[in-house]
């Protein structure tokens, strides 16, 4: 059997652990565009904070690809799937023929038009070792830095530049920040402690137009900067899949197993749209953990083993200066809501289960949470009032307990 | 493999478990020196309901499928001889891991900035988990089970 797999991150490496769990022989060819060993793109951020380096945040051990008989074809990219013939075609025209194709080839910064930004001569991305490196090259103690979205990217970016620089600028077009991840509550709490840490941020606004390092705002005033990160969103990359005629949304589209419409395409990671158990919809999740199960699922049905990936939801960790919070599910439904002054905690109910929760500060154990979620556990089957408490194993029974730690089978 | 398991009728709620987790990983050999006035932080912890008396420990199942393992941003986190261990030179605080694991059983170190949990004490030369070890009523026992 032969396996291709185009990109070389979380999605590309779950599948080459999901194939070498099913088969240890057939040869597997990963391509990539990035040049660099498999890193974890989410550690940029704690790179430029001093928190790892180059060598830390490799994704795998550098035996990674020897290990599991992978040969690497980094810094080549590839620009078209033929789905007929088989094959796939880098920019140089060399050509792989292929039995099973994984896709992963993830996202890219959407940067949107913006008036005279041509005129910006530092002007960054935040998402790639190479824009790590690049921001990091140009970081002054006197430099101004103008951030562009106040999303995750945008606020990891400026917690990780905060202590080199002269000031940091966010602005979003949106009312609050995080709008995707947090509520208004947990948003406006955020907002505050991050305002506390020294980042200046103006929320509701966006840039007008550009002229050199200075930026004019659409609420009427402006901001001067000697160096801009765009941060506003991420596209999937889907044109190689669509380009050979696969069903495409905003992601690509896959089943449980990382299938695309084309026989032996298979699809995993950011650039794919997924069903979201929590909210019963299809959309792109952008999440690493997800990238990772579907990409191992994906890996293992390319072999012949069916273990799908059917339970993903959005969820998220996240720190800003130790301020730590975690996130999961949809926020759709009843809601259940603590505040104290430095922690709060929302928890969403639908149809008598967990589908939602929010956790500021106190984030501990949140994954018992999280896994009712997943397992669309009945809240009457446990000890809700101990849940709402804080997440326990005390909410379950006895036999459910004596499963879960006495080894005794279920 | 040899696991914890919990044997929770037997379990008094006495909290040694987690006393002799944090000794063990101290890397001090006096168990006063370490403790005495310090909040300690172990990776085994009790859970308790004192008014239906129930008591036992939570620490790492070390998943045969680890979502901890395959969720780690960082590839910190691995399967070695079937337990899951933490590189901690690689791991960057992020609590993805605290976000997945169904236990509750991963959690930051003293630090705060870098998570710890159990790796059976297989890093601080014992061959039965301190926790185990100390345990006075055979409430958790170190074992190989189908």
């Amino acid at each position: 059997m032969r396996y291709v797999i185009i990109g070389n991150s979380t999605a590309a490496v779950g599948g080459v652990e999901g194939i070498r769990k099913v088969d240890p022989n057939g040869s597997i060819t990963l391509i990539a565009s990035e040049p660099h060993h498999t890193y974890s793109r989410p550690l940029i951020s704690y790179l430029l904070l001093g928190r790892t380096d180059e060598n830390r945040m490799k994704y795998r051990p550098d035996s990674f690809y020897e290990e599991n008989h992978v040969d690497a074809h980094l810094g080549v990219t590839v620009t078209k799937i033929d789905p007929e013939q088989k094959y796939v075609e880098t920019s140089s025209g060399e050509q792989f023929p292929y039995d099973r194709l994984l896709i992963g080839t993830g996202s890219r910064p959407f940067v949107p038009p913006m008036e005279g930004l041509s005129t910006v001569q530092n002007r960054f991305s935040f998402m790639t070792l190479d824009d790590a490196r690049a921001l990091d090259q140009v970081l002054m103690p006197e430099s101004r830095v103008l951030i562009v979205g106040a999303g995750l990217i945008g606020l990891k970016c400026a917690e990780g530049i905060l202590h080199r620089v002269k000031t940091v600028q966010v602005i979003d077009l949106a009312p609050r920040i995080l709008p995707s991840i947090l509520d208004e509550t947990g948003s406006a709490m955020v907002q505050e402690y991050l305002e506390k840490k020294g980042v200046s941020i103006l929320t509701g606004t966006t840039v007008e137009r550009f002229d050199g390092h200075h930026a004019t705002l659409t609420n009427g005033t402006a901001c001067d900067f000697d160096v801009l990160v765009v941060a506003v969103g991420v596209r999937a990359n889907t044109e190689l899949a669509k380009e050979a005629g696969a069903q495409v949304g905003r992601g690509i589209q896959v089943d449980g197993e990382g299938r695309t419409s084309l026989p032996d395409v298979f699809a995993a990671g950011d650039c794919t749209e997924t069903m979201d158990l929590a909210s019963g919809t299809t959309h792109v999740m952008a999440i690493l953990p997800n990238a990772y199960l579907q990409g191992e699922a994906a890996g293992q049905a390319m072999a012949g083993r069916d273990a799908p990936f059917d339970n993903a939801i959005p969820m998220n960790a996240m720190g800003f200066f130790e301020l730590h919070m975690i996130t999961a599910g949809s926020y759709d439904g009843q809601e259940l809501v603590w505040k104290e002054k430095d922690s709060y905690k929302k928890l969403v109910l639908r149809d008598g289960k967990l589908v939602g929760y929010i956790l500021i500060g106190d984030v501990a154990r949140a994954g018992i949470y999280t896994s009712l979620i997943r397992q669309q556990t009945p809240l009457d089957e446990v000890d809700f009032d101990k849940l709402k408490d804080h997440p326990q194993l005390l909410a379950f029974g006895p036999k459910t307990r004596a499963e879960k730690l006495g080894g005794v089978p279920r | 493999m040899k696991r914890v398991y919990v044997n929770e009728k037997w379990c008094l709620g006495c909290h040694l478990c987690e006393y002799n987790c944090a000794f063990a990983n101290s890397g001090r050999s006096n168990m006063a020196m370490a403790l005495k006035g310090v909040t300690i932080h172990p990776r085994i912890q009790v859970e308790e309901d004192p008014v239906r008396d129930i008591h036992f420990a939570v620490n790492c199942r070390h998943c045969e499928d680890a979502l901890c393992v395959k969720s780690c941003i960082a590839g910190a986190l691995s399967k070695k001889d079937g337990v899951v261990v933490i590189d901690r030179d690689k791991c960057v605080g992020c609590h993805t891991c605290v976000l997945v694991c169904p236990y509750g059983a991963i959690m930051p170190d003293e630090s705060g900035l870098v998570m710890q949990k159990c790796e059976l004490c297989t890093k601080n030369g014992r061959d039965i988990p301190a926790c185990v070890d100390g345990c006075p009523n055979e409430a958790i026992v170190f074992e190989e089970r189908g």
